[in-house]
């Protein structure tokens, strides 16, 4: 069985996100970036299936700059047996980088596409469910546990209210929640191990995928701050507060 | 233009979220029809009575019950024809099915609207809510999803639309519904609490968050929320982790227990009107958005504070 895992190169979590002051976007010169974080719990799971021997191949992806090179090696070294690069400076909308990863499913023939259930940039929790629609195959988001039974995907899912769980045919798109695993960090062996492993690098143009962006950004602003209020020094002082702001 | 906005609810009771989509709706068209799918029959007169609404659609199945996004979004995407703009609530429901519709309309999606510039013009959070992004779509059918907190709910009452019953188009699906477990709870829904009482990794385990928590939610009639470490920790259930990745709440009153403020937790909760924080470390981040803090350990600050509620 083959998992296709699609990983995202996005600012680092712990960095401090700066509007630019021209309103154009956010701040990324020179900050810390990373591979997003639901993407280490796609990978950690494929390499989870394929230390359980379900899973016989698992192939990472990035669509982005150059320096999206260096997440797939993370990927690798985590334990993804080949990258592929899909170069382009373009910022690609979730419905472009869906139809390319469409493309790179008839190229790959997975069994499982395993991604991220959003990326802590665009916050758009969308890719995975395009990507499904276009593939006309069944998704499973939010995943929290993830079982392969014969041809079928058993996956307990993070949902309004608590947890469903559904069973998908494969081929199939899942995507993950928080808490399906505990992403490893690649030991030194490993990162030495993947700088050998294949990486494959071809130009977005390659895929003839209509990648044309439909919005266009009018200004990226800051939100109102809130500004700290007071300290109290007792619970009767916090309450006396609450009532006189109308809140009790 | 006419907008077609899909109903939140549980069967029985059409949720408040519903009420605040239609608002967002309304400043696109003021012909908006609501479809209510899945348990239709009691929750479709609910619809007909808010203010504002032109038709209430009703399609039952029970794949539709089950929420299956293949089901649920040939469902829309045969009713898109009539409208110019498709809006759901972005809540984890809204959010797996409306992605779907657009790819299937061949259109980009706009999530977690916070406001509606113009017809073409919305303005959504990106970064955990560090930063507003306003984008303009050249597509000329918008598929979105509204975060409910940016919006006041329109009146439940006074409407008196249409009920009419939609064909449930014939998908062969390849997903199978096992089992659900929700979590039930006599309290009020955390997205639509007037207040809400959250623990974090401070509270330490699950019997111990229940028993500093709950009598203080019960005592001012409040949901219960978590951080994000809480709930890995197992000291609460997955749906109450509020914050960037869980849900999103702007209650009158957010009362933070042993949460330290990280900025994932903040995207979740900072349009709350007013922000206590209970924590024994003067330096947590999360005095820097809170409107009261207390700084004292929580064994000690909650039980003061039940007492001195009375
Ligand atoms: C006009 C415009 C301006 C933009 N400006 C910026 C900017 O300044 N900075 C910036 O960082 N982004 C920018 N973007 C990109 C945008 O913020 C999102 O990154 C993009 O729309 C994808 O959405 P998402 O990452 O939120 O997708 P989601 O749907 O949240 O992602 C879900 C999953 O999809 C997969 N995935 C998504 N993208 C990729 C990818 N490229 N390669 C491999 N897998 C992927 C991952 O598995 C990920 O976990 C811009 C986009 C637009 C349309
Ligand atoms: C991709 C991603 C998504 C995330 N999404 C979310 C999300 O949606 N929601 C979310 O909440 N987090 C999210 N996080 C996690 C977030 O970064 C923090 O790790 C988390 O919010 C911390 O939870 P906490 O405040 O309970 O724990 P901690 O940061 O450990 O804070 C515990 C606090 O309790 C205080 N304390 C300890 N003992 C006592 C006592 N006896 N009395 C009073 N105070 C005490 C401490 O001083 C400390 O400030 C996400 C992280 C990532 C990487």
């Amino acid at each position: 069985m083959k998992v296709l895992v699609p990983v995202k190169r996005v600012l680092d979590y712990n960095v401090k996100v700066r509007v630019k002051s021209d309103q154009t976007g956010v701040d990324l010169a020179n900050v810390k970036m990373a591979m997003n974080p639901f993407d280490e719990i796609a990978v950690e799971e494929a390499v989870r299936l394929k230390e359980k021997g379900t899973v016989t191949e698992i192939v990472a992806v990035s669509i982005g700059v150059a320096q999206c090179e260096a997440i797939l090696r993370t990927a690798l070294a985590m334990g993804a047996d080949r990258g592929l690069l899909i170069e382009t400076d373009q910022d690609l909308e979730p419905l472009a980088v869906a139809k390319v990863l469409k493309a790179v499913v008839a190229q790959e023939n997975p069994d499982i596409v395993l991604m991220g259930k959003q990326a802590i940039d665009g916050d758009n929790n969308a890719t995975g469910q395009m990507l499904s629609a276009l593939l006309d195959w069944p998704q499973a988001t939010f995943a929290s546990k993830v079982e392969i039974a014969g041809s079928e995907a058993l996956v307990t899912r993070e949902v309004d209210g608590g947890l469903q769980t559904l069973g998908v045919q494969l081929p199939a798109v899942i995507t993950t929640d928080l808490r399906l695993n505990e992403p490893r960090y690649a030991s030194l062996p490993n990162i030495m191990k993947a700088k050998k492993k294949p990486l494959d690098t071809r130009a977005l143009a390659d895929y003839g995928v209509d990648a044309a962006a439909r919005l266009t950004v009018v200004k990226v602003t800051e939100p109102a701050k809130r500004s700290a209020g007071i300290k109290v020094d007792s619970a009767d002082a916090l309450i006396a507060n609450l009532k006189t702001a109308g809140v009790l | 233009m006419a907008v077609l906005v899909i109903a939140d609810h549980d069967g029985a009771h059409l949720r408040d979220t519903t009420l605040k989509v239609i608002t967002a709706a309304q400043k696109l068209s003021g012909d908006i029809d609501v479809l209510v799918y899945g348990e239709a029959s009691a929750v479709a007169a609910q619809a007909a009575a808010a203010a504002g609404v032109r038709k209430v659609l009703t399609a039952e199945s029970a794949e539709l019950k089950a929420d299956i996004a293949e089901a649920v979004s040939a469902l829309i995407v045969s009713l898109a024809g009539g409208y110019d703009a498709i809006a759901l609530p972005a809540t984890a429901s809204g959010k797996n099915v409306a992605p779907r519709i657009a790819a299937a309309l061949d259109v980009s999606i706009i999530s977690d609207v916070i406001d509606v510039v113009a017809g073409d013009t919305f303005v959504h959070p990106i970064y955990a809510g560090n930063a507003l992004e306003t984008v303009k779509t050249a597509d000329a059918k918008k598929v979105l999803t509204v975060r409910p907190t940016a919006f006041a709910p329109v009146a439940a009452t006074g409407g008196s639309a249409a009920v009419e019953a939609v064909a449930v188009p014939a998908v062969t699906l390849k997903t199978r519904f096992v089992s659900d477990e929700k979590v039930v709870s006599d309290r009020p829904e955390l997205g639509a609490a007037k207040v809400v009482v959250s623990g974090g990794r401070a509270l330490g385990s699950a019997d111990e968050f229940k028993a500093v928590l709950e009598p203080l939610a019960d005592k001012l009639g409040a949901a219960v929320g978590a951080s994000r470490a809480a709930v890995d920790a197992g000291y609460a259930p997955n749906d109450y982790q509020v914050g960037q990745t869980g849900k999103v709440v702007a209650p009158e009153l957010y009362i933070a227990v042993g949460i330290s403020g990280a900025i994932q937790h903040l995207a979740g909760m900072k349009d709350s009107k007013v922000i206590v924080a209970i924590n024994k470390d003067p330096e947590a981040p999360i005095f820097q958005v809170a409107d009261f803090g207390l700084v004292e350990d929580y064994k000690t600050a909650v039980p003061a504070l039940l007492k001195a509620l009375g």
